[in-house]
C-alpha cells in the first residue's frame, strides 16, 4: 500500500447523526437536490437481548467524494472533517489513519 | 497555493484572502438559533460567497450544524422581505403595497397615538418569539417607545419555555444554573480548574437536537469522549438515551413525580452531601418530610419508570463525582413546571453538585450587560403603569418582578375579554404565533384579529403577518446587523457586513420607532449608539461595540463556588441571593406568597389519571415540540435543503401498535382531541411507548397559498390545534403542550375534504 494515498477515518461510537456533514459537502460540491457526496445511514435504535439499544449513525461517501480536493489543495481541512459536530471524522494518510484505528474501537476507514 | 492553517484560520477580526474579505463574526440569528456560534463570513462586493465555522472560536471550536452550513441559502431566498408592506386588502387576503420607511413610520405613529389616547399605552402589547436577537430590543420598545407595562411573548401559554425555571431557581438558589461544560473557559476542556462531570442527568430536552438556551448540544459528546456517563429522561429513545446508563421513560407531564423519587431515595439511603446540606441550605428536614409522601413505588405508578431503575439511577447520579444536571424545556411544559423544576435542581442541591468544577453552575450575563427582558423597565416606566402589568393582578410572582414579562394567557384573555382592559395594538417582532409557540392556535387567531392596528417585523411573509397585520417591516438577518450576545459566557460581537435590499436590523427599527414616539427616551443617532449605551449601564464593562467586534469574543475569568467567596449576594456576604441568605430547599418567598415551599406533582389536566372517560376516547399521550435538526421553530421551511431532508410534518409512533393500526411509515395521519386535529405523517418508532404519540410543531407550507383559506396551511398539520391556553399552575408559569391527550387515525379521502386551515379560517373552527 503506497503511504501517500489518502482517506477518512470515521469514529462512529460517537457520530450522533446531525447530517452536519451532508449539508457542508453539499455545499463544497454544488450538489443538487438528491446528490450526495456522502450519506449518513441509521441503524436502529433495535433492542439487544441484555435490554439495551443499538443506535448508529455511520457516514459513507459516496463516488462524488473527492476528499475535498480543492480545499485540501489550499491548506484547509475536507470541510466534513472541518465542520463535523461531534468531531468525528478525520483526513490524513492510510498510514496515519490506521494508526489511530489501531487505537480507538468502533472506528471505519474509507480510502479514496 | 497552499497557506499553512494558521494563515488561513486568523484571530483578527477581519482580512483578505485572495479577492474575498473574510470576516470572523457570530450567529445570532435571524434566522433563529439560541447560540451564537463563531463563523467565518467570506464576502465580496456585499455579497456572502462562503461561510465556515471559525476554528478559533471556543465555542464551537469550527463546528457549525446543518442549518449555518446552509445559511446562504437563506440569506438569499427570493421569499425575503426586502421592503416595509402596506395592507390593501382585507387582513387575510394577503394583499400589499410597498411603502417606504418613512410611510411606515408615519402609520406606526398615527395610531399609537390614537391608541394611547382613546386607550391609554397599556392597550400596547409588545411581543416577541424566541430565537432571533431580541430579548432587549422589544422590551426597550415597549417600555420607552410605547409607554407600556405589557411586553411578553407571543402567546407562550404559561410562559413555558425557560421562565418557569429560571423563575423558580431566582427565587430559591438566587442565581440561574447550567451544566459545566466548560463553556466558560477561554481554554476549555484544558482548564487547570476544569473537571469533566462523572455522570450528566439530561432531563426533558434533546440538547443534540435543540441547542437551547445558549448550550451546544454536541459540548455533552465531547465529555462522553472524556469519560462522561449519561442518566437520559425523555420519553423518546434519543440518540444520547440510546448510549446512557439509565434511560428513564417517563410518561410525558410526570417529571416533578420521578424528581421526588429521586430524591426520596437519595434522602433515605443517605446518599446526599451532609455538610454541604446543612452549611448551605435550608429546609432540608421539610424536604425530607415532603419526600416521604412520594416513595418509589408510587412514583413508578405515576411515572411508568420502574422502580428499579429509578433507584439504580438515583444512586448512580448522587454517587457520581461530581455529577450535573442538563435540564431543558419540557422541564417547564406541565402545570407542574415549577415544582419540576423545584424537584430537579434539589437533586443537584442536595448532592452538593453546585457551582464546583464539572457541576452545575451558577452563570450571569457577560459583565452583567443586562440584556434580558427587563430592559429598559425600571427607568421608563412610572409605578402605577408598571402595576398594570396583565397577569400581576393574579400573580404574585409576577408581582414581584420575578419574570419580567406580561403573562400570556392573561394578555389573550385580555384581548377577547376587553377585561382588565382593552387591547388593541400588537407589536409583533420575530414571532410567528398561530404557528408556533401559543397553545390553541386556531383561538389566537380569532384573537389576534381583533386589534385596531398590528405591525409584525419578521424575515419572511409568515401566516400570522397574513391572517392580522396592517403592516409588515423587514429585518435584517445575522450579517445585516450589528449585534452582540450576553446570554450567558462569552460576551460576543455579530458585525453587520452586508445590506440587503431595504431591511433593517432589528436595532435599527426599534430606534427608529422608538425616536419617533418617545425621541426624549431614544437620544441615540445609531444602532451602534444604541448598543453602547447598553454596555454603559454595567459596572465592569468598560469598553464599546468597536472594540469588542475586533475581539470577537471576550472572556471574563470564570469563578466557581462563589458561594464561599461572598460573589453571589449583593451585600457581599458569603451565601447565596436568597432571603435566608442560604439555597432554599423550602422557599421562603413562596411561603409568603402563599405558594407551596416545596416540590409537588400534579396530574396533567388531561390524562388518564385526571379524566379517565375522556382519555377512553383519546387513548394516546401527546407530547408536542419535538425538535428538528433542520428547523428553529416555525423557520427554514422554505429553503430547499432543510426540506430536502425534512419534507413534511412527523409524529412518532409505536411500531408494534402502529402496525396494529394498520398504519405503516409514512401514512399520513389525523391527530384529534376535543380541542381539533391536525395531520402529520407517521414514523415509526420501536422503542416509543405504546401509549404516546410525539408530535412536531412550528409547521406551515410557504409553497402554499399564502391567502385565506389556505393561509400558507399553518392550521393543517398544526399540532396546537390540539393544546389549550389558560391552563397554568398556580404561579401563572407552566402549560400542558407536552402532555395532552389524542387519537390517532389514519388519512383518508373522505375524512381529508375539509382541511384543518378552511374550516379555522372559513368556518368557525373545531
Ligand atoms: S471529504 Fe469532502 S467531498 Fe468527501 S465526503 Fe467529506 S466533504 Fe464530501
Ligand atoms: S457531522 Fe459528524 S456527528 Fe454529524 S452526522 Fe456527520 S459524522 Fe455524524
Ligand atoms: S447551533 Fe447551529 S444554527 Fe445555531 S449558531 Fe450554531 S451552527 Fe448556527
Amino acid at each position: 500500500m503506497s503511504s501517500d494515498r489518502y482517506g477518512l477515518l470515521i469514529d462512529y461510537e460517537f457520530c450522533t447523526g446531525c447530517h452536519a456533514c451532508e449539508v457542508a459537502c453539499k455545499k463544497e460540491l454544488n450538489l443538487v437536490v438528491g446528490q450526495w457526496g456522502l450519506k449518513v445511514y441509521q441503524d436502529g435504535p433495535r433492542k439487544l437481548e441484555n435490554g439495551k439499544w443499538e443506535y448508529n449513525f455511520l457516514p459513507v461517501p459516496t463516488s462524488l467524494c473527492n476528499l475535498c480536493a480543492d480545499r485540501v489543495k489550499e491548506g484547509r481541512k475536507p470541510t466534513c472533517v472541518h465542520h463535523c459536530q461531534a468531531g468525528v471524522i478525520e483526513y490524513g494518510t492510510l498510514q496515519e489513519l490506521s494508526k489511530k484505528m489501531n487505537e480507538k474501537p468502533k472506528t471505519v476507514m474509507y480510502s479514496k | 497555493m497552499m497557506s499553512t492553517y494558521d494563515e488561513l484560520y486568523r484571530k483578527e477580526w477581519q482580512w483578505q484572502e485572495g479577492d474575498l474579505t473574510v470576516t470572523r463574526s457570530m450567529q445570532w440569528s435571524g434566522p433563529g438559533c439560541h447560540n451564537g456560534c463563531g463563523l467565518l463570513y467570506y464576502t465580496k462586493d456585499n455579497k456572502i460567497v462562503k461561510i465556515e465555522g471559525d476554528p478559533n472560536s471556543p465555542y464551537n471550536q469550527g463546528r457549525l450544524c446543518m442549518r449555518c452550513l446552509n445559511l446562504t441559502e437563506s440569506l438569499e431566498h427570493k421569499d425575503r422581505l426586502k421592503w416595509p408592506l402596506k395592507r390593501i386588502g382585507e387582513r387575510g387576503e394577503n394583499k400589499w403595497q410597498r411603502i417606504s420607511w418613512n410611510e411606515a413610520l408615519d402609520i406606526i405613529e398615527a395610531n399609537v397615538r390614537k391608541i394611547q389616547k382613546e386607550y391609554g399605552p397599556e392597550s400596547i402589547c409588545g411581543m416577541v418569539g424566541t430565537g432571533r436577537n431580541i430579548c432587549w430590543q422589544v422590551p426597550l420598545l415597549t417600555y420607552a417607545g410605547f409607554g407600556s407595562p405589557n411586553f411578553g411573548y407571543s402567546f407562550l401559554s404559561g410562559d413555558s419555555c425557560f421562565s418557569p425555571r429560571a423563575a423558580f431557581i431566582a427565587v430559591t438558589h438566587g442565581d440561574f444554573s447550567v451544566c459545566d461544560c466548560s463553556q466558560f473557559h477561554e481554554d476549555r476542556y484544558d482548564n487547570p480548574e476544569y473537571k469533566v462531570p462523572e455522570v450528566i442527568l439530561i432531563w426533558g430536552n434533546n440538547p443534540i437536537h435543540s441547542n437551547s438556551d445558549d448550550f451546544l448540544g454536541h459540548w455533552i459528546v465531547e465529555l462522553m469522549k472524556r469519560g462522561t456517563r449519561l442518566i437520559v429522561v425523555d420519553p423518546k429513545l434519543t440518540w444520547l438515551a440510546g448510549r446512557a446508563e439509565y434511560w428513564l421513560q417517563l410518561r410525558p407531564g410526570t417529571d416533578a413525580a420521578l424528581g421526588l423519587g429521586m430524591l426520596n431515595v437519595i434522602i433515605n439511603e443517605n446518599l446526599y452531601d451532609q455538610e454541604f446540606v446543612e452549611k448551605w441550605t435550608y429546609g432540608f428536614e421539610e424536604l425530607a418530610e415532603r419526600v416521604r409522601q412520594y416513595p418509589v413505588d408510587k412514583v413508578a405508578e405515576i411515572t411508568w419508570v420502574p422502580k428499579e431503575q429509578i433507584e439504580e439511577a438515583a444512586r448512580f447520579f448522587a454517587q457520581a463525582k461530581p455529577g450535573a444536571i442538563q435540564w431543558g424545556l419540557k422541564v417547564d411544559q406541565s402545570v407542574a413546571g415549577v415544582p419540576a423544576a423545584q424537584a430537579i435542581a434539589t437533586i443537584g442541591a442536595i448532592c452538593g453538585f453546585i457551582d464546583i468544577p464539572g457541576s452545575n453552575i451558577y452563570i450571569r450575563d457577560a459583565y452583567d450587560i443586562l440584556s434580558s427582558y427587563g430592559t429598559g423597565y425600571e427607568e421608563f416606566l412610572s409605578p402605577e403603569m408598571r402595576a398594570k402589568r396583565l397577569g400581576d393582578e393574579k400573580y404574585p410572582l409576577k408581582r414581584m418582578g420575578v419574570g419580567p414579562t406580561a403573562h400570556a394567557d392573561s394578555v389573550l384573555v385580555a384581548l377577547e375579554t376587553g377585561k382588565p382592559y382593552p387591547v388593541k395594538m400588537l407589536w409583533i417582532q420575530t414571532s410567528n404565533p398561530i404557528a408556533n409557540m401559543g397553545a390553541d392556535a386556531p383561538r389566537l387567531y380569532k384573537a389576534i384579529r381583533t386589534t385596531d392596528f398590528n405591525v409584525v417585523v419578521d424575515l419572511y411573509m409568515t401566516p400570522t403577518a397574513v391572517a392580522c397585520a396592517d403592516l409588515v417591516l423587514p429585518a435584517g438577518m445575522s450579517p445585516e446587523r450589528n449585534g452582540y450576545k450576553t446570554w450567558w459566557h462569552p460576551l460576543r460581537s455579530t458585525s453587520k457586513i452586508v445590506q440587503y435590499y431595504e431591511c433593517k436590523s432589528d436595532e435599527q427599527i426599534v430606534l427608529e420607532v422608538g425616536k419617533r414616539l418617545a425621541p426624549q427616551n431614544f437620544p441615540w443617532e445609531t444602532d451602534i449608539d444604541l448598543i453602547n449605551w447598553m454596555f454603559s449601564r454595567s459596572a465592569t464593562y468598560k469598553e464599546d461595540f468597536q472594540t469588542l467586534q475586533q475581539k470577537v469574543t471576550d472572556y471574563q475569568k470564570y469563578e466557581y463556588k462563589k458561594y464561599e467567596k461572598g460573589l453571589l449576594r449583593f451585600d457581599g456576604e458569603t451565601g447565596f441571593n436568597t432571603p435566608t441568605g442560604k439555597l432554599e430547599l423550602y422557599s421562603t418567598l413562596f411561603a409568603e406568597w402563599g405558594l407551596d415551599p416545596l416540590p409537588y406533582f400534579e396530574e396533567p389536566p388531561y390524562s388518564p389519571v385526571s379524566t379517565p372517560l375522556k382519555s377512553k376516547e383519546y387513548p394516546f399521550i401527546l407530547t408536542t415540540g419535538a425538535r428538528s435538526l433542520e428547523f428553529f421553530h416555525s423557520e427554514h421551511r422554505q429553503l430547499k435543503t432543510m426540506r430536502e431532508f425534512h419534507p413534511d410534518p412527523l409524529f412518532d409512533i409505536n411500531s408494534e401498535i402502529a402496525a396494529e393500526m394498520g398504519i405503516q411509515e409514512g401514512d399520513w395521519c389525523w391527530l384529534e382531541n376535543h380541542n381539533g386535529r391536525c395531520r402529520q405523517r407517521a414514523h415509526l418508532d420501536p422503542a416509543l411507548s405504546r401509549k404516546v404519540i410525539r408530535a412536531e410543531h412550528g409547521w406551515w407550507f410557504p409553497e402554499m397559498e399564502g391567502s385565506e383559506p389556505a393561509l400558507f396551511g399553518v392550521f393543517d398539520s398544526n399540532s396546537n390545534n390540539l393544546t389549550e391556553q389558560c391552563q397554568n399552575g398556580p404561579t401563572g408559569y407552566g402549560a400542558p403542550y407536552a402532555n395532552t391527550i389524542c387519537k390517532v387515525y389514519k388519512a383518508t379521502e373522505e375524512n381529508s375534504l375539509d382541511l384543518p386551515s378552511l374550516v379555522v379560517t372559513r368556518k368557525g373552527g373545531f
